[in-house]
């Protein structure tokens, strides 16, 4: 394979791997401090402990991101030397505000919450609880910054070395497609770490029906489980959606596997898309949706890939439209599982539906796929472009860095990866085994 | 402006030399100088809730390096694409090796932990100071400013080097010893009992190693560069930097013969912070000198991002360095006082 294919795959496994992590750490990071605001409020020491169980997971998981995202970060030199040295001057921005505003906040306030709790009063203690979620945040609006910049650049300026600067930084800031893209991540965190605390409620209350953990963390999971699952659909994921068609109308119709330009345009919810021939293969569709959800009238023309040239299609075009489709595929079902097991919390019988607590146990792998589904679409969408009209991912590779070389240090993250994976889950189920209604102290070490 | 974002740099990564050197340090010694499992944990207490905030430091000077000079970054992180590769995998190492060591009750899970700790640390340190060497060295550029250094070639600085040359060795060992020394004033400092005292021990072999060594950089990095010395000439200012390399050295032997704690820490911090800013003073205004005649080396001016970036970077990173250092100052406050032999807390 070419030196330019090892450095994409690098990338996107790199990548691909880092994101698994901060994904609960954010949604996991909002949940704790609802559960430390509850504590506060209704003074019951059960709330406590609940968050206390979840900053256990919350530790490990976040020494995993830690470790996974030190590479990330040097990867834009390492692997893409040629387009840092053209953009650097740009989202070297927001990757040094990261650092500078929020990997320091998280760091220092995340040791305080996990080992301060004796010294510190409640509401200290809250607040640096409320420290970590916003660090961790704000670390990921500062990296939405920097990808929504390569999806939909603005206020930059060519300069005559053939580099690129920022014009205005609020306007880098404040780029519309950030916002968008960072409500429906985080939304999509939320939806992760709501899945996992239904998960261990669900488990917890299988194996011993009166399980009070399990009942906090089923009640909290469920809760924002519905709620975030429907904003990710509506107005985030539509949103997303038609300001994408807007500003990529090729990735939208590649998405979508819509080869030619049609009236009414229909969408496709299932099929296979067929290269050759340029259709779908055993498609279900339903007519005129396309056109209604992309432009809000039924009648409406959509433009078809056959409306582009063929080198501005996106390289990878079935994956792009399978990731796309197990994405929202999924988003449907997280409504309809969350929505029932809310209805059976409202009714009070949630707790004893062992019926509804398997689909809650076993569905949250789910969250993950499509998080990272979702990725997919967005970063393959983008192809050929590595900055949307601006430069060619082709041109973006560290030259200089052969195939070989990438090779080798693909394969060592891979095995590094494999390794830290078997301890992550070794160490995740020891403190679910550990933490069935058992009371826990407030940690005291280091 | 611009030379304002060079030590701004500069800063950055001294900070983080100065902070997580000890970690690695004490990483580095730790197998030796704790005997028992109490000692250890008391070792890696000492470190645990201040190691991941330490190593904030290299990713928010790195960042700052990309932002403020990208073209250095680019080139020199490509062109180091191997050993930084290794130091990203140590660092990841030595990462889980802290935090997971205490997570089972089994002696060969922590003794493989220990092994690790030592292994990814001692690896960092040696990996740090040789990089460092390579940029004194300077790289063979070539015309777009790019380069791609193999791990090793003959040995000898010159045309054609490798990552690892005569030189660069010796900058890994300086720094290996220097941070070696670093964190066994830290553990005096932060320790008591049997380990302490054997930390103290270690430090007062190590002095004697980190002077020598220190006497034998200079002569190596001028036989290497022979330009490093130009700055030197004419600005009687920059003689500043191996003053105070020689006092620190000075106030730190009389503090471990008297047993200052503190004053031995300080002194150690004040030496590799010296040591940094000679290295600093001897490259400027260059950040990656070209070792290719036909090459201009990469200087602040042809390097430096665009006027309205560092204009407003000006503003953000005065403000965020604020927070992060009153940040520190509330960990470090939070967690003062040793860390007792027994018990599981932390001081008092
Ligand atoms: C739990 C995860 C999750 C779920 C259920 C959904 N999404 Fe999503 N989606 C993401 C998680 C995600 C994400 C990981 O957050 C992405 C990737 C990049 C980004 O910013 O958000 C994303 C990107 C993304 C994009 C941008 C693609 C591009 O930039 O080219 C669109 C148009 C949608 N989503 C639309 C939807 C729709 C219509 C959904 C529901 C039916 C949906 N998403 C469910
Ligand atoms: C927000 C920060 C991110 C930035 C700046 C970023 C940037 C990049 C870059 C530079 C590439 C390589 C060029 C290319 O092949 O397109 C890439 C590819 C890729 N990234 Fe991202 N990415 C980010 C986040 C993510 C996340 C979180 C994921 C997944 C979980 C992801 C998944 C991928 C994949 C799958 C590819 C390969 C696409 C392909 O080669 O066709 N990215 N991204
Ligand atoms: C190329 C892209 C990325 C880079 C360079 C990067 C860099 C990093 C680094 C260096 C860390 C460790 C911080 C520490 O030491 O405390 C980290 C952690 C984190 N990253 Fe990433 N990251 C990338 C992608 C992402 C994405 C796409 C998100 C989410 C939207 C994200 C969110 C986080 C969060 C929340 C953390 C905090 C702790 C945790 O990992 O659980 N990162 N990242």
């Amino acid at each position: 394979m070419d030196a330019l294919t090892m450095h994409r795959l690098q990338f996107a496994f790199t990548i691909t791997f880092h994101y698994l992590f901060p994904q609960l750490t954010m949604g996991l990071a909002l949940l704790i401090v609802i559960l430390k605001t509850m504590a506060l409020r209704t003074k019951n020491g059960q709330y406590d402990d609940a968050a206390r169980f979840w900053a256990k997971i919350f530790a490990v998981n976040f020494l995993l991101g830690v470790v996974t995202g030190i590479p990330m970060e040097f990867q834009f030199g390492t692997n893409w030397s040629q387009f840092s040295r053209q953009v650097g001057g740009i989202i070297g921005q927001p990757l040094a505000m990261e650092g500078v505003f929020s990997f320091f906040l998280e760091s220092a306030f995340l040791g305080m919450f996990l080992f301060g709790e004796r010294r510190l009063s409640r509401l200290a203690h809250w607040g640096a609880a409320f420290l970590v979620f916003l660090g961790s945040w704000i670390s990921g609006f500062f990296i939405i910054v920097t990808d929504a910049w390569m999806q939909h650049p603005v206020a930059y300026q060519l300069m005559p070395d053939g580099t690129y600067q920022v014009t205005s930084f609020w306007g880098l800031m404040m780029n519309p497609w950030a916002w968008l893209q960072y409500a429906h991540n985080e939304c999509g965190a939320v939806v992760t770490g709501a899945f996992v605390m239904s998960a261990v409620g669900a488990l917890y209350l299988l194996r011993d029906g009166k399980s009070e953990m399990g009942r906090i963390f089923l009640r909290l999971g469920v809760t924002s489980g519905v709620i975030a699952s429907i904003v990710q659909i509506f107005p985030t994921g539509d949103l997303h959606g038609k300001y994408t068609a807007r500003h990529q109308p090729i990735a939208i119709a590649a998405m979508e596997g819509l080869f030619h330009t049609e009236k009414g345009a229909p969408i496709v919810l299932m099929g296979q898309p067929n290269m050759e021939q340029q259709t779908i293969d055993n498609p279900i569709a339903v007519n005129k949706v396309l056109s209604f959800l992309i432009y809000g009238t039924t009648a409406a023309e959509v433009n078809g890939l056959d409306a582009y040239p063929k080198d501005l299609w996106p390289t990878t075009l079935p994956l792009l439209f399978y990731a796309y489709h197990i994405m929202a595929g999924l988003g449907t079902y997280f409504v309809l599982l969350m929505g029932g097991a809310a209805w059976l919390l409202w009714r009070g019988r949630l707790f004893t539906t062992r019926w509804m607590l398997w689909p809650l146990l076993l569905s949250f792998p789910l969250p993950y796929i499509a998080n990272i589904a979702g990725w997919m679409t967005a970063e393959i969408g983008r192809q050929p472009w590595l900055v949307y009209n601006l430069i060619r991912t082709a041109s973006g590779y560290s030259q200089q860095v052969g195939a070989g070389t990438t090779l080798f240090t693909l394969l060592g993250f891979m095995g590094m990866y494999a390794v830290l994976s078997i301890l992550w889950i070794l160490l995740v189920y020891r403190i679910i085994e550990d933490g069935l209604d058992t009371h826990t102290e407030p940690a005291e070490g280091h | 402006m611009a030379t304002l974002w060079y030590w701004i740099v500069a800063v950055m990564l001294a900070a983080y030399v100065v902070l997580d050197g000890f970690d690695l340090g004490v990483g580095t010694l730790l197998l030796f100088v704790a005997r028992t499992e109490d000692e250890r944990q008391q070792g890696i207490r000492a470190i645990g809730p201040v190691w991941d905030g330490n190593e904030v430091w290299l990713l928010a000077g790195g960042g700052t390096l990309f932002f403020a000079f990208p073209q250095v970054y680019a080139s020199s992180f490509s062109g180091f694409y191997l050993p930084l590769v290794i130091v990203l995998w140590l660092l990841v190492l030595r990462g889980v090796s802290v935090e997971l060591r205490m997570h089972f009750d089994d002696p060969l899970w922590r003794s493989f932990f220990d092994g690790l700790l030592f292994f990814s640390s001692a690896l960092l340190a040696i990996f740090f100071g040789a990089a460092l060497a390579n940029v004194l060295r300077g790289v063979p550029m070539g015309p777009d400013h790019s380069f791609f250094l193999p791990l090793w070639t003959n040995w000898r600085t010159g045309a054609n080097p490798g990552i690892l040359d005569w030189y660069t060795v010796i900058g890994g060992v300086i720094a290996l010893l220097a941070l070696a020394l670093h964190g066994a004033l830290y553990l005096v400092l932060k320790t008591e009992g049997d380990l302490q005292r054997r930390a103290r021990v270690a430090a007062g072999w190590l002095w004697p190693v980190v002077t020598a060594a220190t006497l034998l950089a200079v002569p190596a990095t001028v036989l290497a560069r022979p330009d490093s010395l130009q700055n030197f000439h004419g600005h009687p200012a920059a003689f500043l930097a191996p003053a105070v390399v020689a006092v620190s050295l000075i106030t730190m032997l009389m503090a471990i013969r008297k047993g200052a704690e503190v004053q031995a820490f300080f002194s150690s911090c004040a030496y590799l912070i010296a040591m940094l800013c000679g290295a600093a003073v001897g490259l400027y205004p260059v950040l990656l000198p070209s070792t290719n005649p036909l090459v201009e080396s990469l200087t602040i001016a042809n390097s430096i991002v665009g006027p309205h970036s560092q204009r407003v970077g000006l503003a953000w990173w005065l403000f965020g360095i604020l927070l992060a250092v009153m940040y520190f100052s509330i960990v470090y406050w939070m967690f003062r006082g040793k860390v007792s032999r027994y018990s599981s807390t932390y001081g008092h």
